[in-house]
């Protein structure tokens, strides 16, 4: 089922926690609303589901226009971070539970609930649990029970809120190529909410990136990794350094002296440099380059971080050097950033 | 021969990483023992000097089985009745934000603070043929004050902030997303509190039944007032014991006692056993 949010606001109490936000999510994807703590990508995630209402706006499943509907009848699965099992319920009747709320001739059979059950509970592995209750679970096993009993509805829309958040890193990762499998085996259009730009980044087909009530991209992994297009989002997603620098004639100045890249299509005057620590070139000689003596240095698995000071004005880059690198404490070194954008100065 | 000590030892003493297991179990042994347990085999003890078939008669009179039966079965409907309104005050106290909360809130906790005799003084002037209530009941034909039924209001006066402050902590805890899941799935709001969070309260409101009833069938000042105490009618056997204690029948009473405490015992313990079995569940 395809999702279209349409120019939605939510305030709560008067303060925004949305603002007009639009976003198309396609049928059978995975999409992940990644962003920090109060960027509302919880409150986009629940505003689908009709746990909130939207001050403005309106969100449509398919051609049906959703925000006049109760949560009951949007028909979502919804899976909480901390999991929100029935705890006076056996697993099986935990899944159950969707179909045997329903009324008349659309609640199937018990028998038929009961195999539907052990159904979605195979398929997330758990088979043979139908008669434990949640508290005799692990934690993995439980987020497994809340998603089967989410899909047991056969959900229109799946919405997973930070579902592996409370989970150590192990089961993290395990639980993460599951979802994937799931996902490709059911095609559920499925939603899920994140601040682990690594979760976000493997596991989604298109990511989301939100910070303070507003999406600043939203693209497939290359694309927000490669040409993030805010400064935030350079700053959020991977590493990131930045300079302050100016344009004069469509070259790049550092200081008081050309560093060898051009910008044809900038306006004039002062601007941010960001690039990527890893994604730069070192020179030798310096002829329009960046160029700045260590200030500290530090060893990062594969290769070594070094702060470098640069120019008059103690600004401060990171960037990386292969392991090797002769650069000690105080040397200088120069460099040239590989790929690069130029934001307007703040 | 070695090993057969020191797993003795270890049945005794459980490892544990707090200290001090053999003082404050010898200590809660010790207080319990003083407290509790030396008074009630007195109890016991005064009875068995009566002979067993002096007991049988004590126990088997008429008088005796309807004080009896008064006493359970008034404090057995003034338990049903609060935990249904208990749990009601407990919701609306939880779940609600309204002005004046805060003095409902303490007003629930009366009960336990104001001397019995008074609530018994000022609950029969309430329902007296000629009281404020007594008065609008009358000519309904419905009599409140020195029936079995003004007991069950004094016994429900008393126990209403047992059900009350059990239920009300557990109902803070319920996990607001339990509801939400329970609403994604299509469950309406009905579905939500009878099939969810009810049976998720259902220890707490056990252990509250429990606590109300027992401290009905203990009840004696509140109700002595409002039971008008006709023998075979409103008498209820703690008044009963008291009568027999100043006729100076001391095995008479005794006896009481112990049948009501024996009854009491085994009705706790089946509450309790209920309770284990629902928390190994639920955990």
């Amino acid at each position: 089922m395809e999702v279209r949010v349409a120019n939605v606001r939510k305030e709560f109490e008067r303060f925004p926690a949305l603002h007009d936000v639009s976003l198309d999510i396609k049928s059978g994807e995975l999409i992940a609303l990644l962003g920090p703590s109060g960027s509302g990508k919880t409150t986009l995630l629940r505003l689908i589901a009709g746990l909130e209402r939207p001050t403005r706006g309106k969100i449509f499943f398919g051609d049906e226009d959703a925000s006049q509907k109760s949560i009951q009848e949007r028909n979502v699965g919804f899976v909480f971070q901390h999991y929100a099992l029935f705890r006076h319920m056996t697993v099986a009747d935990n899944i159950g539970f969707g179909l045997k709320v329903r009324h008349g001739p659309s609640r199937p059979p018990a028998a038929e609930i009961r195999r539907r059950a052990s159904e979605l509970l195979d398929l997330v592995q758990l088979s043979g649990l139908e008669k434990r209750y949640p508290a005799q679970l692990s934690g993995g096993q439980r987020q497994r029970v809340a998603l089967a009993r989410a899909m047991a509805i056969e959900p229109k829309v799946l919405l997973l809120d930070e579902p592996f958040g409370a989970l150590d890193a192990q089961v993290r990762r395990e639980l993460r190529r599951w979802l994937r499998e799931i996902h490709d085996a059911t095609g559920h259009t499925t939603v899920f909410v994140t601040h682990d730009q690594e979760e976000a980044l493997e596991l989604a087909d298109r990511v989301v990136v939100m910070s303070q009530g507003r999406i600043e991209q939203v693209g497939t992994a290359d694309d927000i990794y490669d040409t993030p297009n805010s400064p935030f989002v350079y700053g959020f997603i991977g590493e990131s350094s930045s300079l302050p620098v100016k344009v004069e004639n469509g070259e790049i100045w550092l200081a008081d002296r050309p560093i060898g890249l051009s910008a044809p299509h900038a306006s004039e005057g002062d601007a941010m440099l960001y690039f990527r620590p890893h994604d730069v070139e070192l020179l030798d000689g310096c002829s329009g380059c960046i160029a700045g003596t260590v200030a500290a240095s530090r060893r990062v698995a594969g290769t070594r971080r070094v702060e470098l000071e640069i120019g008059g004005e103690r600004q401060r880059v990171e960037i990386e050097l292969p392991v090797d690198h002769p650069a000690a404490q105080k040397s200088r070194v120069a460099f040239r950033p590989g790929r690069w954008k130029l934001f307007p100065a703040a | 021969m070695t090993t057969a000590p020191a797993q003795a030892g270890w049945r005794f003493r459980q490892p544990s990483v707090i200290p001090g297991f053999g003082l404050t179990l010898g200590f809660s042994l010790a207080y319990l023992t003083l407290i509790i347990l030396i008074p009630l085999s007195g109890l016991i003890w005064r009875s068995a000097a009566l002979g067993w078939i002096d007991f049988w008669a004590i126990a088997t009179d008429r008088r005796t089985l309807n004080a009896l039966e008064i006493s359970f079965g008034t404090a057995f409907i003034a338990a049903v009745v609060n935990v249904v309104f208990g749990t009601l005050v407990a919701w609306v106290l939880v779940r609600y934000r309204f002005l004046g909360r805060r003095i409902v809130d303490a007003m629930v906790d009366l009960p336990f603070a104001l001397p019995t005799a008074v609530a018994g003084i000022a609950l029969t002037t309430l329902y007296a043929p000629n009281g404020w209530i007594g008065k609008l009941l009358m000519p309904l034909g419905i009599k409140v004050a020195y029936t079995p039924l003004g007991i069950v209001i004094a016994l429900v006066f008393i126990g209403l902030p047992f059900v009350v402050r059990t239920v009300q902590p557990i109902m803070e805890e319920i996990d607001k997303e339990v509801e939400e899941a329970a609403a994604t799935l299509g469950a309406s709001r009905f579905q939500i509190v009878t099939r969810v969070l009810f049976p998720g309260l259902a220890p707490a409101i056990i252990t509250g039944f429990s606590l109300a009833f027992a401290r009905g069938v203990g009840e004696y000042g509140s109700v002595i007032f409002i039971a008008g105490n006709l023998p075979y009618k409103s008498e209820i056997a703690p008044l009963l014991i008291v009568i027999r204690l100043e006729e100076y029948n001391y095995p008479a009473a005794t006896a009481i006692a112990a049948i009501m405490l024996a009854l009491s015992f085994v009705m706790l313990l089946v509450v309790n056993l209920v309770q284990t079995w629902s928390r190994k569940r639920y955990g």
